[in-house]
């Protein structure tokens, strides 16, 4: 049985030929050249490479030849046997052997057990298809170069580190590459949103397709692929596609052989497992209840168990680790915990000419996190501060410029020193190209504030990245005289950029999404706040309607959910009832659903028309669906969107009656529904001046007259009270409709997030908009022109979408626990 | 799956991101289980310290829960009111395995009578 010729040396058998299985031995062979009798079984048919490398293979920037770690001459001078392509099938810890597949056994004295891991599969319908691989070994970069030969489509599975790394390679061999990403950012676990959107943008940019949110169905083809499927029934075509969604331990043949395993093998400091005379590392191993997936982790284990073998202590603790992403061209590095969280702060520095971001995140004065994107030439250096727990008190000023600013004193020197110390032709704005002594002169010329000296020379007024150094130079210009205030209030603490810079830049800049917009204007936060993200998201909208993407993590619960939440949880529900007015059957309709939903009170608001309260969140696109089929739609009681047009009965039946107030009001309803806006926005037509819709306390409202129709703006009958301005009179209803969509269109430009129609008026001035809306024939069309264009894209019931399915999620619970029993929820 | 320790409650893409889903036990309080930015997972009693808001229904950021009733900040990892508000919603501890969301049973199961 047992073949070999006799060696008193205890026999060293190791399972797994990969890196940290060679590795361990290495180690060993250094401390104790002679102890091990030893012998290394492979599953793969070839000797020790390094596997990290086997992405430049595929890019075809390497050779095989070039990533051997240890050639077959190592395994001969080292008397080490190799048992390649014959995977081990079976322990018998009894017996103290190991059998390969092939049959041989072999007994051991001591077992290293270093199987790495083995690729997740998503088990979709399809998976098994030829033409799916992973990307793991050399045979699968064989795989993909043969597919890429011929050339055609790939899809990607998985949008992290190593899927990434395939699509790139299979997109330099000329593949239409496109990758499916589950999250809605790349590579989650090690960039935050800034970055994962930078690296997205630069990855289109190569002509590489990047699905977000895209959650595979199915592979479809039917000898081999032919291409992939998703939930939402997108289908994407493919010769070729690469999962790579994840890895998991190795760890068959130690839970067989009864070995203490949780996700990984578990192993003490030393890696020994529960057996003694077993030991396990690398990826296959659990320490401390942490798995890894780099190589760095395993360099350290196995200095930990070459030391605990031969009689030395060496305790393995842990490792922090550190990530960059092998394609070339593009700089990217993280370490650390970046989720951030009480006590963190974000130093983050942003240069959008450059196309950098930096973010180093600092808990009570140490380094616990580094996400850089660009420049990635201090990321040892940020690594090194976080694995020694450096404290940074010191360098905090200057840490972020990185360790060469750093360390000559930039830190500890007084910035307004180091300002002073600038030659006068020293460049400061690198947008505008602006100089120190530019800068000087033009506060000296009297610019006293960023804002007089931004309008003044440009420095500063295009990404931003220079501001501090501007309001330095300011200091040392004026002294005790410049306190730093603004003549305008910036958005919010993460910018310097006021209401109406950011809304500038975004359309002079084409800036589409709100990661954009952060980096273009050098956001000193990495994902905003929940004051400028909500703000940024109606900004998007309102300047793209066409192509905004909505994002709903920058929405208040009312608008995510499409319905006021209550003080107990539940939900009101207000359908729209145009003008006010409502039918026999939309009662009905409003009463039964009202009994099956079990609303617990009914009532007529103050907007005209009917609120159902203590709705459960379950039930809501249930309800929705029933007064849909009734024929109603949301009443955007919860938005910052146009809420009700009041009416009167006007001529209709009133004996006071001008015109057709009620009808005017429906058509005004119809034209502006579903819009949003800065702020909520009331419309109310009365039929005469005794305005019993309350036409005077609305942002826009309409008194009928004999003669026409007086236009009244910026309304509010809320906390402060303020009647309205006439803007005009017009002599037709078509004129009404056509002054309110230019009226609101300006509003919806010009206001700044969160300001009602009344406070922007009092800022703008009641002249301006008349200039604006009534006396520039060519503008008001415009504007009414792009209000029009606008709702094309924003007239869609969100009710309607949501009892269709959409965002079901949000209305589901994920599953139920009944004592003993856990219920799914579907 | 149901082991002594653990409840599994179904995959982990099944919480949206920077979002949160609620589990209602029979018997006992309904939780709330979150998943922030970079895919940590928590739980906590789906019920505001203050009064009692739906704490699944509100804004995430990094790890912290804004309440969507009076904007309360709940941390996600302790339970605990930040800032100049006090009070503290219990916690139940949360793993992943395999891309499934477990959930401790004992804390989960809290309160339910047998
Ligand atoms: C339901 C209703 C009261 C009622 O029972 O009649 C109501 C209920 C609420 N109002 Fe109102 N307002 C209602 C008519 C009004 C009116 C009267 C009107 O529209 O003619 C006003 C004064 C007019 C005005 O807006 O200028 C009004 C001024 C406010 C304000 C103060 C706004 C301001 O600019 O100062 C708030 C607070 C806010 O929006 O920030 C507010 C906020 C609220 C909120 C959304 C509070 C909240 O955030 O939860 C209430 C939601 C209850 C719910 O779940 O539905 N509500 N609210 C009315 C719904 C009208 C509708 O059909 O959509
Ligand atoms: C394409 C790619 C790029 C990567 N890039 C990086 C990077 O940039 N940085 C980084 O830190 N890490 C990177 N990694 C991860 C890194 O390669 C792994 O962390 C490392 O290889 C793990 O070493 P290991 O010895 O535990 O596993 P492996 O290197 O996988 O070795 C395990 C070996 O055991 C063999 N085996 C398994 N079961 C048996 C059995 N029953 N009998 C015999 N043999 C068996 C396997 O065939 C394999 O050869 C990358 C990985 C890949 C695939
Ligand atoms: S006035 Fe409006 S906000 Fe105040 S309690 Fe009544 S409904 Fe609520
Ligand atoms: S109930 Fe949560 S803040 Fe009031």
């Amino acid at each position: 049985m047992v073949a070999s010729p006799p060696d008193p040396r205890p026999h060293l058998v190791v399972v797994g030929n990969g890196m940290a299985g060679c590795r361990a031995v290495e180690e060993i062979l250094a401390r104790a050249p002679d102890r091990f009798r030893i012998t290394i079984f492979g599953a793969e048919p070839r000797v020790n490479y390094n596997r990290i490398m086997l992405s430049p293979v595929l890019a075809g920037e390497k050779t095989f030849e070039d990533i051997i770690i240890n050639g077959p001459d190592w395994y001969a001078d080292n008397g080490i046997e190799l048992i390649s392509g014959d995977p081990v099938v079976g322990i018998d810890r009894a017996a103290k052997t190991v059998t390969a597949k092939s049959g041989i056994a072999i007994s051991y004295d001591k077992l290293l057990i270093a199987t790495g891991s083995d690729p997740f599969i998503i088990p979709v319908p399809g998976k098994d298809l030829p033409g799916v691989v992973t990307f793991r070994d050399l045979d699968d970069v064989d795989k993909m170069v043969a597919a890429a030969g011929l050339g055609g489509n790939a899809v990607v599975i998985g949008g992290g580190l190593l899927g990434l790394e395939a699509a790139h390679g299979l997109s330099l061999r000329g593949m239409q590459v496109t990758v499916l990403h589950l999250m809605p950012t790349l590579m989650e676990r090690q960039l935050d949103e800034a970055a994962a959107w930078l690296l997205k943008t630069e990855l289109e940019r190569r002509g590489q397709t990047i699905l977000t949110q895209a959650d595979t169905a199915e592979i479809i083809g039917t000898n081999k692929v032919e291409g992939v499927r998703l939930k939402d029934g997108t289908e994407i075509p493919a010769s070729i596609v690469v999962m790579a969604v994840g890895i998991r331990p190795s760890t068959i043949l130690a839970k067989e052989a009864g070995l203490a395993v949780g996700r990984g093998i578990q192993v003490d400091d030393h890696m020994v497992s529960s057996d003694a005379d077993i030991l396990a590392v690398g990826e296959c191993v659990e320490h401390d209840g942490q798995v890894y997936g780099l190589v760095a982790p395993l360099w350290e284990m196995c200095r930990s168990l070459a030391d605990g073998l031969v009689g030395s202590e060496n305790p393995y603790k842990g490792s922090v680790t550190s990530t960059k992403l092998k394609v070339s061209g593009i700089d990217l590095f993280s370490a650390g915990d970046f989720s951030g969280g009480e006590g963190c702060e974000d130093i983050v520095l942003r240069d959008a000419t450059r196309g950098v971001y930096k973010r180093v995140i600092v808990k009570q004065d140490k380094i616990v996190g580094a996400v850089l994107y660009g420049d990635t030439a201090d990321g040892n250096w940020y690594f090194d501060l976080l694995k020694k727990g450096e404290d940074i008190t010191e360098i905090r000023d200057a840490l972020i410029f990185g360790q060469a600013f750093a360390s000559s004193g930039g830190a500890t020197a007084n910035p307004i020193d180091a300002v002073a110390a600038l030659s006068d032709d020293a460049e400061i704005c690198g947008c505008n190209g602006v100089s120190k002594g530019q800068v000087m002169a033009c506060i000296a010329g009297g610019a006293q504030s960023l804002d007089a000296v931004r309008s003044g020379c440009k420095a500063s007024a295009s990404c931003g990245s220079c501001t501090g150094l501007v309001e330095n130079l300011l200091a040392l210009a004026l002294g005790d005289k410049f306190a730093g205030e603004r003549d305008n209030k910036p958005m919010c603490k993460c910018t310097s950029f006021t209401h109406e810079d950011v809304r500038a830049a975004i359309l002079e800049k084409s800036l589409k999404e709100i990661p954009a917009v952060m980096q273009a204007l050098s956001w000193s936060t990495p994902d905003g706040c929940s004051s400028c993200r909500p703000a940024l998201n109606y900004y998007l909208l309102c300047a793209w309607p066409a192509e905004h993407k909505e994002d709903p993590q920058s929405r208040f619960v009312n608008e995510r959910m499409h319905a006021n939440i209550q003080k107990d949880g539940t939900y009101s529900v207000v359908p729209r009832m145009w003008g006010g007015v409502t039918t026999p059957k939309e009662l009905r309709a409003i009463a039964d659903a009202a009994d099956k939903y079990g609303a617990r009170m009914v009532k007529v608001t103050g907007g005209q028309r009917l609120d159902l309260f203590g709705i459960r969140k379950e039930d809501l696109p249930h309800i929705w669906a029933d007064l849909n089929a009734a024929g109603m739609v949301s009443g955007h009681a919860y938005g910052k969107a146009l809420r009700t047009v009041k009416t009167c009965v006007g001529s209709e039946w009133c004996r006071f009656g001008t015109q057709d107030s009620t009808g005017l009001g429906i058509l005004l309803e119809q034209m502006t529904w579903g819009s949003w806006m800065p702020h909520k926005f009331k419309i109310a037509v009365s039929g005469c001046p005794r305005n019993c819709a309350e036409a005077t306390i609305k942002d826009f409202g309409v008194i009928c007259v004999d003669s026409g129709y007086e236009l009244m703006v910026g309304g509010n009958g809320g906390i402060h009270l303020r009647g309205t301005d006439l803007l005009c009179k017009v002599a037709t209803e078509e004129e009404a409709l056509e002054y309110c969509g230019a009226f609101i269109q300006l509003y919806r430009e010009e206001a700044r997030y969160l300001d009602r129609t009344a406070p922007w008026i009092e800022r703008v001035g009641l002249d301006y908009v008349k200039a604006k809306v009534v006396d520039d024939h060519e503008g008001r069309k415009a504007l009414y022109g792009r209000f029009l264009h606008a709702q094309k894209y924003l007239q869609k019931d969100p009710w309607a979408e949501r009892a269709a399915g959409k965002e079901a999620h949000l209305h589901q619970h994920i599953a139920e626990i009944r004592p003993f029993a856990v219920v799914g929820a579907h | 799956m149901v082991t002594a320790d653990w409840l599994d409650i179904g995959p982990v893409d099944q919480l949206p991101a920077l979002g949160a889903r609620t589990l209602p036990v029979q018997g006992g309080e309904e939780i709330a289980i979150f998943r922030t930015a970079n895919g940590s997972v928590y739980a906590l009693l789906n019920k505001c310290p203050h009064k009692q808001g739906p704490l699944s229904q509100g804004i995430v950021h990094d790890t912290t829960v804004t309440c969507p009733l009076h904007n309360w900040r709940i941390s996600l990892v302790t339970g605990e009111a930040l800032g100049d508000d006090s009070g503290c919603v219990p916690t139940i501890p949360v793993k992943i395995d395999g891309g499934r969301i477990l959930i401790a049973r004992k804390e989960a199961l809290q309160g339910v009578d047998g």
